[in-house]
């Protein structure tokens, strides 16, 4: 069938086709859409694992046991899996392992624009970075046949334009592998020392192996064109590349971006006069063709920052600028914003008008740094918050203990949050953090999460219930406060923050764009009765403006939280 | 050749559906199509984009500064923030509607009042207010399916195609809001 899908909703079709029966993933933007069109089909067992390395823990076990299965993770995310990852490496699979990485060149909604191809490298894990969505597909299925082949996992390598981007894929049916019944090899499945001294020689033959491979795959494509000049290519470079060519330039395409061949780039270099290479971020492909003595132009043609275009092609080879009008008026920024309603806001507004300084984590509440709460002081990687307020309480002692905190989702808190808990707990500072609960995974689009109470398909799960969990490594002062109430929030704060020991604070309601969140009636406010003091405005909520000297408040975007007639000393908002 | 339309809107407006109804139908005309858009942060209320491609081949996804056909723009703001992106001989369509940004809400900046006008000065602009229209047909989310039906005026695709693409994305008991929203974006003027 003829079918208009995203990229990752291709590479889902891919394990459908290829007979993948387990997924476990952590989501993560622009990675999350594939585990989630994965659970669309009964026959895929998928899950939202606590985080990426027990996602992809979960898909070792599965591979040994016999089956074929995949992780799912953002570039970020990769950081994390990287322990089992390299062992992985070496211990190689039974049934097919995959794992789909997504890069966000141009952070569209990441902290950083790391460029995963050195994981493959580095893990020597052969990594196949398709261009398109029937490539998503394709590739997704090669991949399979290639880990149990080669006795390795393998990555699809995606970025943001193909993950998010639909293209036509032709679909087929979906044929289950035969099974592999599992069979002790602890040679092969126990990495001690003498036994991993054994795999690594392996390791290094397979890498060959897959070199020589490369040298032929249909996935490494030549298309001999008329000019005289060639460019390496990959991924969704490849389409810029023929978008501003057309047929007119030829191109090796990497399909597989490693290992990448060598016989096969130099006669392609021997076949024309000059050698480019486009990629996205790093000089990746640059390296390795400057390591075959070919000479090459990359990365000074090419910013190794952001994302690439058909016109940043066109506009590095010369060619003519394109024309458009603009407006000579300053168009105002419209940046995200933490929505109408949202019950991060009352804690947020607390901790500004408090003072505090606030260690930050990944999430929808990392919008709370925006003005006007400038609430936030720091974000790093998720986790980071609890931890980091471990250590800056150990550096300020007395001076900082009742001054700061730290704001941590609930899905991040389950990710990675735990273990620095665990750390405040077992050495000892008096530090005060707040699970900002809305009981779901938010940014990434509303997933459920062990707090929840629901699993991927929306079934009634296991729900860890955070007081007993904090209580159980140790901390005795366990709170819960309702955001939407200011004065509560202002009260537990300040009697948290002085207390002489570890406290943890949790903030708690859902989010309010859950479809089971009712919203209120909208709130209105009296004209008369405004004295335009704009208090109500130091919330940042996107509902209230000032119109005429005036608050006034959006009917359409209000949800009638009520935090702003807390605000409001004349009661003009009802 | 490659025809290239741009969707360009605030977070939660529905710029899915719309691209969402304008693939399907193109991939039922036969062209090659790519549709892109991006998802996560952006999507809280901040300024959205989908771009949508078709023709024989289509290669790159996205529609870069001076590419567009055609930008369909939810917000009059939007419409200035993306000019840059239209051809020379395009045309921007846009509901009249104003969604102050948060820099605005909070006082730091002002919203451009007359922005349309000089946006009219510029290039080609064909200005509706979806909003109204959207609530007449029965719905005030109906405001993607009006600028749709803006849209087929310049598009070489019979509306009945349109029609039958519509009742395919959108669930049944909408149906008819969102025929009659397409009827009023079409015939809007006339």
């Amino acid at each position: 069938m003829r079918e208009l899908l995203i990229g990752n909703a291709a590479v889902a079709r891919g394990l459908y086709e290829a007979g993948c029966s387990i997924v476990s993933s952590y989501p993560g933007t622009p990675s999350t859409e594939i585990t989630e069109m994965a659970a669309k089909y009964d026959e895929i067992y998928c899950e939202w694992a606590p985080n990426e390395k027990v996602a992809m823990e979960v898909a070792f076990g599965a591979s040994v046991r016999g089956k074929r299965t995949c992780c799912c993770m953002k570039h970020v995310g990769l950081n994390v899996a990287a322990d089992p990852l390299f062992t992985l490496s070496y211990t190689g699979v039974n049934g097919g392992l995959v794992i789909c990485v997504a890069d966000d060149p141009g952070m569209h909604s990441s902290q950083n624009e790391q460029d995963s191809r050195h994981y493959a490298k580095a893990s020597k894990i052969p990594m196949l970075e398709p261009s398109d969505s029937a490539e998503a597909l394709m590739f997704t299925k090669l991949a399979f046949e290639l880990s149990e082949e080669f006795d390795t996992p393998v990555f699809i390598k995606m970025c943001t334009r193909v993950a998010h981007s639909q293209s036509i894929v032709e679909t087929s049916e979906r044929v289950l592998p035969e099974d592999k019944p599992y069979e002790k090899n602890p040679q092969k499945y126990i990495m001690v020392p003498a036994n991993a001294k054994l795999r690594h020689p392996f390791v290094e033959e397979r890498t060959r192996k897959l070199t020589e491979y490369a040298e032929t795959a249909e996935i490494n494509r030549e298309e001999y064109g008329d000019s005289d000049f060639g460019i390496i290519t990959t991924g969704t470079c490849y389409q810029y590349v023929k978008e501003v060519f057309g047929e007119s330039v030829s191109v090796l395409k990497l399909g597989m971006i490693h290992p990448m061949p060598v016989e096969r780039i130099k006669s392609f270099a021997d076949k024309v006069k000059k050698v480019y290479i486009v990629e996205e971020l790093d000089g990746f492909i640059e390296t390795h063709v400057k390591s075959l003595g070919i000479d090459c132009i990359g990365k000074e043609m090419f910013s190794n920052i952001g994302e690439l275009s058909q016109l940043a092609v066109a506009t590095a080879f010369g060619l003519d600028e394109p024309q458009f009008a603009s407006v000579d008026t300053n168009v105002p920024g419209r940046p995200p914003v933490m929505c109408a309603g949202c019950p991060h806001r009352g804690m947020y507004y607390t901790l500004a008008k408090n003072k505090i300084t606030v260690l930050g984590d990944i999430g929808c509440y990392t919008l709370g740094s925006m003005p006007p709460l400038n609430a936030l002081d720091t974000t790093l990687c998720m986790g980071a918050s609890v931890s980091g307020l471990h250590g800056y309480n150990k550096a300020g002692g007395k001076e900082t203990e009742g001054k700061t905190v730290c704001v941590i989702g609930d899905s991040t808190f389950m990710h990675s949050g735990i273990t620095g808990l665990v750390n405040i707990s077992y050495n000892a500072s008096n530090s005060t953090v707040i699970i900002l609960d809305n009981s779901i995974t938010g940014m990434t689009g509303h997933q459920q999460n062990p707090t929840t109470g629901y699993n991927i398909k929306g079934d009634p799960a296991a729900k860890i219930d955070l007081e007993t969990l904090c209580k159980a490594v140790g901390i005795n002062r366990v709170r819960v406060v309702d955001p939407y109430n200011l004065a509560e929030c202002d009260a537990v704060l300040k009697e948290e923050l002085s207390a002489e020991e570890p406290s943890v604070i949790i903030s708690r309601r859902p989010c309010v764009l859950l479809k089971s969140v009712k919203a209120k009636p909208a709130l209105t406010v009296s004209k008369d009765d405004c004295k335009s003091c704009k208090m109500c405005m130091k919330l940042g909520c996107p509902a209230i403006s000032m119109h005429d000297g005036k608050a006034d408040i959006d009917a359409t975007l209000c949800v009638g939280c009520g935090v702003c007639t807390q605000m409001c000393k004349f009661d003009a908002i009802k | 050749m490659t025809k290239s339309i741009m969707i360009v809107g605030v977070g939660g407006q529905g710029s899915l559906l719309a691209s969402t109804l304008l693939g399907k139908l193109l991939v039922t005309e036969g062209y090659d199509v790519k549709v892109s858009e991006v998802h996560g942060m952006s999507q809280r209320g901040g300024s959205v984009v989908t771009y949508v491609r078709y023709g024989d081949k289509v290669y790159s996804p996205i529609i870069e500064k001076g590419d567009a056909d055609c930008i369909i723009s939810f917000e009059k703001l939007e419409a200035a923030r993306w000019v840059q992106y239209l051809k020379k001989d395009g045309v921007i369509i846009t509901n009249t509607q104003q969604i102050d940004p948060m820099p605005v809400v909070i006082g730091a900046t002002e919203y451009p009042a007359d922005i349309l006008t000089e946006l009219s000065q510029k290039v080609k602009v064909d200005a509706l207010d979806a909003l109204s229209l959207a609530q007449q047909a029965g719905s005030s989310r109906a405001v993607n399916i009006v600028l749709m039906g803006r849209l087929a005026r310049q598009l070489d695709i019979p509306t009945e195609k349109w029609e039958d693409a519509l009742r395919a994305v959108v669930k049944p008991q909408f149906v008819d809001i969102n025929l009659k929203a397409f009827e009023l974006g079409y015939n809007f003027g006339l």
